[in-house]
């Protein structure tokens, strides 16, 4: 095991360095920050229009004679435009303490409401995960001004935003899985072409012949993997800090739905399972592209490669609106399918032990898939070992 | 300058120990039942023409490719990368990567067999001065010529000092000149301890450098042993010119002898030369010269591996 890891390191130390020390890293590292970027602005135009009233539900601390007109106003407005568009209000009623039941409501305790208005109609107050100039508090004042009939002496409603509410429904949190999700499997997509031809390099300059007798060919693998898994986390670093840069200068990240584990959990385990992904499809690319001997090969194997990408990633998908399906726990099963799974069920549910235990999971089925890659590299490629056969030969 | 490493010998034991080694690739039998023992501090030659199963032979030994069956050990190991920070290798097609400059490049195959990078940078500079290519040392590999880059990889192969260098047509591609450095570097290599193992398809250079060899001919050894030896397998030859061309000297020469370039040329008998020289004296054939010549390890190949054998082989006049 030693020597396995020794030679890994030489491997991957030279990979890295040659990775990362060359002058087309720098477009490596430039080539997703284009699509970010302008899906960075376009996600910001869309996102301001419909991020905030998409099923959106406002518990409404009133009198039922305060609520009926309000109510009334809500349902005029969603005459005018799609009711789906317009925020739901729940009535219900003041109780002697309306700052803790506002306090209640927003932890989540009686439903998942985004907001919480009270002191209609004199003196409204809107509280939850809300922006003062957002789409929600602006259908509010409308719903208000509609209620308050022409009254010119309508009170103006004082909006407090608080980090914490119960505001992200499940919708909400499964949306926030979805993107962890596609920017993992997009990431993934992005290297998967230079892991294929990881290996060509040294077969097309004959130096794996001095490799393979130096070191065992597992290191060769590991040592690969883990080098560009290294530069990729680079690569990862510069991008994450565009993007966040890019949300940043939207609305920040108060704006995006918080994740069931919570923000700090919810961002280790991204970094976590776009290692494990990585890893997993990293193993197999690599054990795939060993295979082939020329770049012309590589590049014919790429397209293949990239439709069972997808394919997986369709898959991990499907389960993301119910995180305990029967599909859901396959794809968080199928090793290949498990960290896009894991990280959209990161979003959804709160629980850390099933993380705990798809990590180790993950991690043996890297193993597994480089020994394998291993093994048929010493056969197909170095024509070791006895002779696979699939099928018993004929008598 | 490098110190030269002082290298434990092997005191009775072989460097390197094959046993009855089989390898298949699909319905081919590539090397079939190939036995060797080469003795630690040594000079070995593995000699075939090509496809004889010479690389392949080296790869097992090297546990690049495993055996179908047959066992080896190398410097008392059986799973030879147990021996690999002290093994040193130079395949037949040589490869580095373009971009990795000299230094590197050397560096990078010595912290591969467990040389720390940085002594290893250190040996490497200290190699290419002494080879005169310090200059080079921070150009990368895709600058150099051929013959300097074949040179940077064989500095590569012994940076880390080696108690076994295998070197696999180490010579071709190579300019005379070249050449003769390398052989110069295999004496130097084995005065200091190393066992050197090379395969050849130069008959020549494994007569000036091996103490044993190995002929490899379709898969099997046709022969092992001492070079010496395999001479003696072929009894000495005789090179006659005489006055007379016919005469009753003439039933002393061998049925078989043939004419080259005015001479006769025979085996010497059994008898010995003694008995020929009397009987030429006397039957009246006038000499006017006579050699005789022990055999090259050329003559000793063809009767060992057969003419075809032989002719595909590279006959080269020693320099």
């Amino acid at each position: 095991m030693r020597k396995l890891m020794r030679g890994a390191f030489v491997i991957g130390r030279r990979d890295f360095s040659a990775t990362v020390l060359s002058k087309t890293f720098l477009f490596f590292l430039l080539g997703p920050l284009f699509p970010l970027i302008f899906g960075g602005v376009f996600g910001g135009i869309v996102g301001g229009t419909v991020g905030q009233h998409d099923k959106i539900e406002v518990a409404v601390i009133a009198s039922d004679a305060a609520f009926g007109p309000l109510q009334a106003a809500r349902d005029r407005l969603a005459g005018a435009i799609d009711n789906d568009r317009v925020v739901r209000l729940v009535h219900v009623l003041p109780e002697p303490d309306v700052a803790a039941q506002q306090q209640r409501l927003l932890s989540g305790g009686e439903g998942q409401f985004r907001a919480v208005l009270s002191g209609i109609p004199d003196h409204p107050k809107l509280a939850g995960a809300i922006q003062p100039d957002g789409t929600t508090a602006g259908q509010l004042r409308l719903m208000l001004a509609s209620a308050a009939d022409g009254n010119a002496a309508q009170p103006p409603l004082l909006v407090t935003h608080t980090a914490a509410s119960a505001g992200p429904t499940p919708r909400d949190q499964a949306t926030t899985g979805q993107i962890a999700q596609t920017a993992l499997f997009f990431f993934t997509l992005l290297l998967s072409t230079m892991l294929l031809s990881q290996l060509v390099e040294e077969k097309s300059n004959k130096i794996i012949e001095v490799v393979a007798a130096a070191v065992p060919i597992e290191s060769l693998f590991v040592g690969k993997l883990f080098a560009m898994l290294a530069a990729s986390v680079l690569g990862l670093i510069v991008w994450t800090a565009a993007a966040a840069a890019v949300v940043a200068s939207f609305k920040g990240l108060s704006a995006l739905p918080p994740p069931a584990t919570g923000w700090p959990v919810f961002l280790a385990l991204v970094v976590i399972y776009f290692a494990m992904n990585y890893l997993l499809f990293g193993a197999v690319f690599l054990t795939i592209g060993a295979q082939a001997a020329t770049v012309r090969e590589v590049q014919t194997l790429s397209m293949p490669v990239t439709f069972g990408q997808m394919l997986i990633f369709g898959f991990a998908a499907a389960g993301v609106a119910a995180p305990n399906s029967g599909l859901a726990l396959a794809a968080g099963v199928f090793p290949l399918s498990s960290p896009l799974a894991m990280v959209a069920r990161a979003a959804q549910e709160p629980g850390i032990w099933p993380h705990l235990a798809a990590i180790a999971w993950q991690l043996l089925w890297v193993a597994l898939i480089l020994k394998l890659g291993a093994s048929m590299f010493r056969k197909t490629v170095l024509k070791s070992g006895p002779r696979t056969r699939w099928w018993p030969r004929r008598a | 300058m490098l110190r030269p490493p002082q290298h434990e010998r092997f005191h009775g034991r072989n460097a390197v120990e094959a046993i009855d080694l089989v390898k298949d690739f699909g319905a081919t039998r590539a090397v079939d039942g190939v036995s060797l023992s080469v003795p630690s501090g040594s000079i070995y030659g593995l000699l075939g023409p090509n496809g004889a199963g010479k690389t392949t032979t080296l790869r097992m030994l090297l546990g690049i490719i495993d055996p179908s069956s047959g066992t080896r050990s190398v410097l008392g190991r059986e799973r030879p990368i147990d021996a690999a920070a002290e093994v040193g290798y130079l395949p037949e097609e040589r490869g580095l990567y373009p971009a990795m400059h000299a230094r590197d490049a050397i560096a990078f195959m010595g912290a591969l067999r467990g040389l720390p990078l940085r002594e290893a940078r250190r040996r490497a500079e200290l190699l290419l001065d002494e080879h005169d290519l310090g200059e080079w040392a921070r150009k990368p590999i895709r600058s150099l010529s051929k013959g300097m880059a074949q040179t940077v990889q064989l500095l590569g192969t012994i940076i880390h000092q080696p108690r076994l260098i295998v070197l696999d047509e180490p010579f071709s591609g190579l300019d005379a000149i070249n050449q003769a450095r390398l052989e110069e570097r295999i004496r130097r290599q084995a005065q200091d301890g190393a066992t050197v193992i090379f395969s050849t398809h130069v008959i020549a250079h494994a007569e000036r450098l091996c103490e044993r060899i190995a002929i490899i001919a379709k898969g099997k050894v046709a022969f092992e042993g001492r070079v010496d030896d395999a001479r003696a397998r072929l009894r000495p030859i005789v090179r006659l010119r005489t006055r007379a061309s016919d005469g009753p000297w003439r039933s002393v020469i061998p049925a078989d002898a043939r004419e080259e370039a005015g001479h006769l040329v025979f085996e010497l008998p059994a008898s010995g030369p003694e008995p020929l020289l009397r009987a030429l004296l006397d039957g009246g054939a006038g000499i006017e010269a006579l050699a005789i010549e022990r055999p090259g390890l050329h003559d000793a190949f063809v009767a060992i591996a057969g003419e075809s054998a032989a002719a595909a082989m590279v006959e080269e006049k020693p320099q």
